[in-house]
């Protein structure tokens, strides 16, 4: 009887201590089960638990759904440990507000020199590391190739602004839209307009606006005056302003528009999103990267993007560190890459890179010398909507581009 | 010695005591304190992240009433106000008369019409986003029908509110249709038997009899309606999420877009306390007034 009492004691002892030690990490991300990177989110997760016996669980936000209840969440005792992060403003509200940990203790050396330096930094605040990277996105023009034949334009002259709207001007006129536009969702629109900034301003302009302010400097007023240009040929689809980013990516892989302004991510979307699930072929694809302006003080290798990876809210454990090390890694990604899911920060795991413009994206970034994160990101949630109002208004023609460069000073001069 | 009356007086006290208790924990903690912590936090610069610690004073209300977009949400409150009372109703009230007699038929009518009101105003507003759609929606293939290029109702900056209000009514005309139905059913046969003895057709028995004793139920109605545009949110979210360019915000989505959205809860809350203050002016008023008979027949 005292035996199987010591045995009885002895297994309770043992379960209570192996479940006090397995940790549930809760892990929420925003890529639905037919996306790309999906199922090795799920293998890195199958393989970390088989190996430490703690238990990963996934929990999935619509990309806008996420940004509107991660605020809430967090401040809630059901937050979760890893979460998706564009870095820049927006980290930096949640870091200064100690909602994120610092895990510059379980990171070792080791793993950062396994990731792209510029990628890492931008999970740090104030010398802290708060989160990994994941990947990096560039935005640039996509167009049909069938189309943009049909009206007979060669996009390899168009090195200008300038060249752009005659482009539209003769796409327009070949009966073609030249450009999908998911208006409602306003941030595909601010990608027109912040893109024009960082070619009429570059980088200095930015960082002197982003620190003394001066948003309504007359490099950003020449922005807002460009894109009238554009937007008085009325070159987006009937309705855009009803439209969603879904939408945009659908019309574009339905061949209903020659050209559109977007992140690498509509290599897949456009699939996705249109009407066949096939969407445009690799061969009737391209891509040209956003014009210089002329007279523009940026440079015209300067790109415009993201990027994006994980970040760890103040009570994550160490293993949730150690499962991103794990999940963020030159097998994973190499797979990743090899299936066109992203452009990945491992170094070495772009060489699996096999679709060619992810490879041309990659080439972009790294041949760039200033890489600016979408503004409505790196201002972070006020400023960048603000900015994603105004293109919209500008879009929809009903501001002027000086009241538009005077709301993004006016939501700055608020935050200080 | 205390007397009997005293007594007696007390112990209804307790009672009413004993049991406004719970109510009044449960009022205090989800409605009373909420709006005061609103109101502390209005005269802050808080992201909600950590506690409140910039204060600004009046600044986000200075802010909010120099705010193009809330003067304009502000107005489209009014509009969806002035179609609920003066076109919503009336409409509901006339289909109420003609459908309220236990006619063959009636039930029918009632039960359609009454199917909106119980869809969620989420299912509304999306079914109401592919009906609006210049593509493949009901507009376009009437517009299709005719051989013209169909709109876009709800990226047309003149037009999008236009067709809110269309959903909004569509909506809640049922509700507010029961309603008058039910009072209806309430007048008393004899008066309305009397009225047909003494040679009154159906338009005078309406408009004498029916109508004036249907007051109370209408004045219900009014406040209900009037209550609910001011509360408007999940119809326009799903519709036109307060776009184009801010053109269709009510208060509330206002307050999300605004507050939420761009985490300036400070300033959401300077929001939240204006919207509340209305509601209160109106709802004050409005018993102080209009249904000031009503409660003195109660009281």
């Amino acid at each position: 009887m005292k035996l199987l009492l010591k045995i009885f004691f002895s297994l309770t002892f043992l379960t209570f201590y192996s479940s006090a030690n397995a940790d549930t990490i809760k892990w929420l991300h925003l890529f639905g089960e037919d996306s790309s990177q999906y199922p090795n989110m799920v293998r890195a997760a199958e393989e970390f638990e088989a190996k430490t016996g703690h238990t990963v669980v996934m929990q999935y936000l619509e990309n806008e759904s996420f940004k509107a209840k991660l605020p809430t969440m967090l401040q809630s005792n059901d937050r979760p440990d890893i979460f998706y992060s564009w870095s820049g403003g927006v980290m930096y509200d949640q870091a200064k507000a100690g909602f994120l940990r610092d895990i510059s203790d379980v990171v070792p050396d080791s793993y950062l020199d396994t990731v792209s330096a510029a990628a890492a930094d931008a999970f740090t605040f104030e010398g802290q590391r708060v989160g990994l990277p994941l990947q990096v996105s560039q935005v640039a023009w996509w167009y049909n190739k069938d189309l943009i034949n049909q009206a007979g334009v060669d996009v390899s002259n168009i090195k200008e602004w300038d060249d752009l709207i005659s482009a539209v001007k003769q796409i327009q006129a070949a009966g073609i839209t030249p450009i999908c536009m998911g208006g409602k969702d306003k941030w595909p629109v601010h990608f027109l307009w912040t893109h024009l900034h960082i070619r009429n301003g570059g980088k200095d302009l930015f960082l002197e606006s982003l620190n003394n302010g001066g948003w309504d400097r007359p490099e950003y007023l020449k922005s807002g005056e460009q894109m009238l240009e554009l937007v008085a040929l009325e070159p987006f689809q009937k309705g855009f302003l009803a439209h969603t980013w879904p939408d945009q990516a659908g019309f574009f892989g339905d061949g209903k528009c020659a050209m559109a302004l977007m992140g690498n991510w509509m290599y897949g979307s456009q699939k996705s999103n249109s009407a066949s699930g096939e969407g445009l072929g690799d061969d009737n694809m391209g891509m040209f990267n956003m014009p210089m302006t002329s007279g523009g003080l940026g440079d015209a290798g300067d790109t415009l993007g993201g990027i994006n990876g994980w970040l760890f809210s103040s009570s994550a454990p160490d293993s949730a560190v150690e499962f991103m090390m794990h999940y963020v890694s030159l097998d994973i990604q190499k797979e990743d890459a090899a299936n066109g899911a992203y452009i990945p920060i491992v170094k070495g795991a772009d060489v699996s890179l096999t679709n060619p413009f992810l490879q041309q994206v990659a080439q972009n970034i790294s041949n760039s010398e200033y890489h600016q994160i979408f503004y409505d990101q790196f201002l972070g949630a006020d400023i960048g909507r603000v900015v994603n109002d105004v293109s919209t208004d500008l879009a929809a023609g009903i501001i002027t581009p000086e009241e538009a460069t005077q709301a993004v000073q006016e939501a700055w001069e608020f935050n200080q | 010695m205390r007397s009997a009356k005293l007594d007696a007086l007390l112990s209804r006290y307790y009672t009413i005591i004993i049991f406004l208790i719970p109510a009044l924990t449960i009022f205090t903690l989800f409605v009373v304190l909420p709006i005061g912590e609103a109101a502390y936090y209005s005269f802050f610069r808080w992201n909600g992240y950590g506690a409140p610690e910039k204060f600004v004073g009046f600044k986000n209300y200075e802010f909010l009433f120099k705010n193009r977009v809330f003067i304009l949400s502000l107005k489209n409150n009014f509009y969806i106000i002035a179609i609920s009372l003066f076109v919503q109703l009336p409409f509901a009230l006339l289909i109420a008369l003609m459908i309220s007699d236990k006619l063959r038929g009636a039930a029918f009518f009632r039960t359609i019409f009454f199917l909106p009101f119980i869809l969620a105003e989420i299912v509304t507003a999306l079914i109401w986003a592919y009906i609006y759609d210049g593509n493949y929606g009901l507009v376009a293939a009437i517009w299709g029908f005719f051989g013209a290029e169909a709109p876009f109702v709800l990226g047309d900056k003149d037009w999008a509110l236009v067709a809110i209000l269309i959903v909004i009514f569509w909506k809640f005309f049922g509700i507010h249709m029961m309603i008058y139905i039910a009072g209806l059913q309430a007048i008393s046969k004899e008066v309305l038997e009397a009225a047909k003895v003494d040679g009154a057709g159906p338009i005078t028995t309406a408009f004498r009899i029916k109508i004036p004793m249907l007051i109370p139920t209408i004045k219900l109605s009014v406040f209900l309606s009037l209550l609910g545009s001011l509360q408007l949110f999940d119809i326009i979210m799903p519709l036109t999420g307060g776009g184009p360019s801010n053109v269709t915000h009510s208060m509330v989505s206002y307050l999300y877009y605004f507050g939420v959205m761009r985490m300036k809860v400070g300033f959401g809350s300077a929001v939240g306390v204006v919207i509340f203050l209305i509601c209160l002016f109106i709802a004050i008023g409005y018993q102080r007034t209009l249904m000031r008979d009503d409660n003195e027949n109660k009281f």
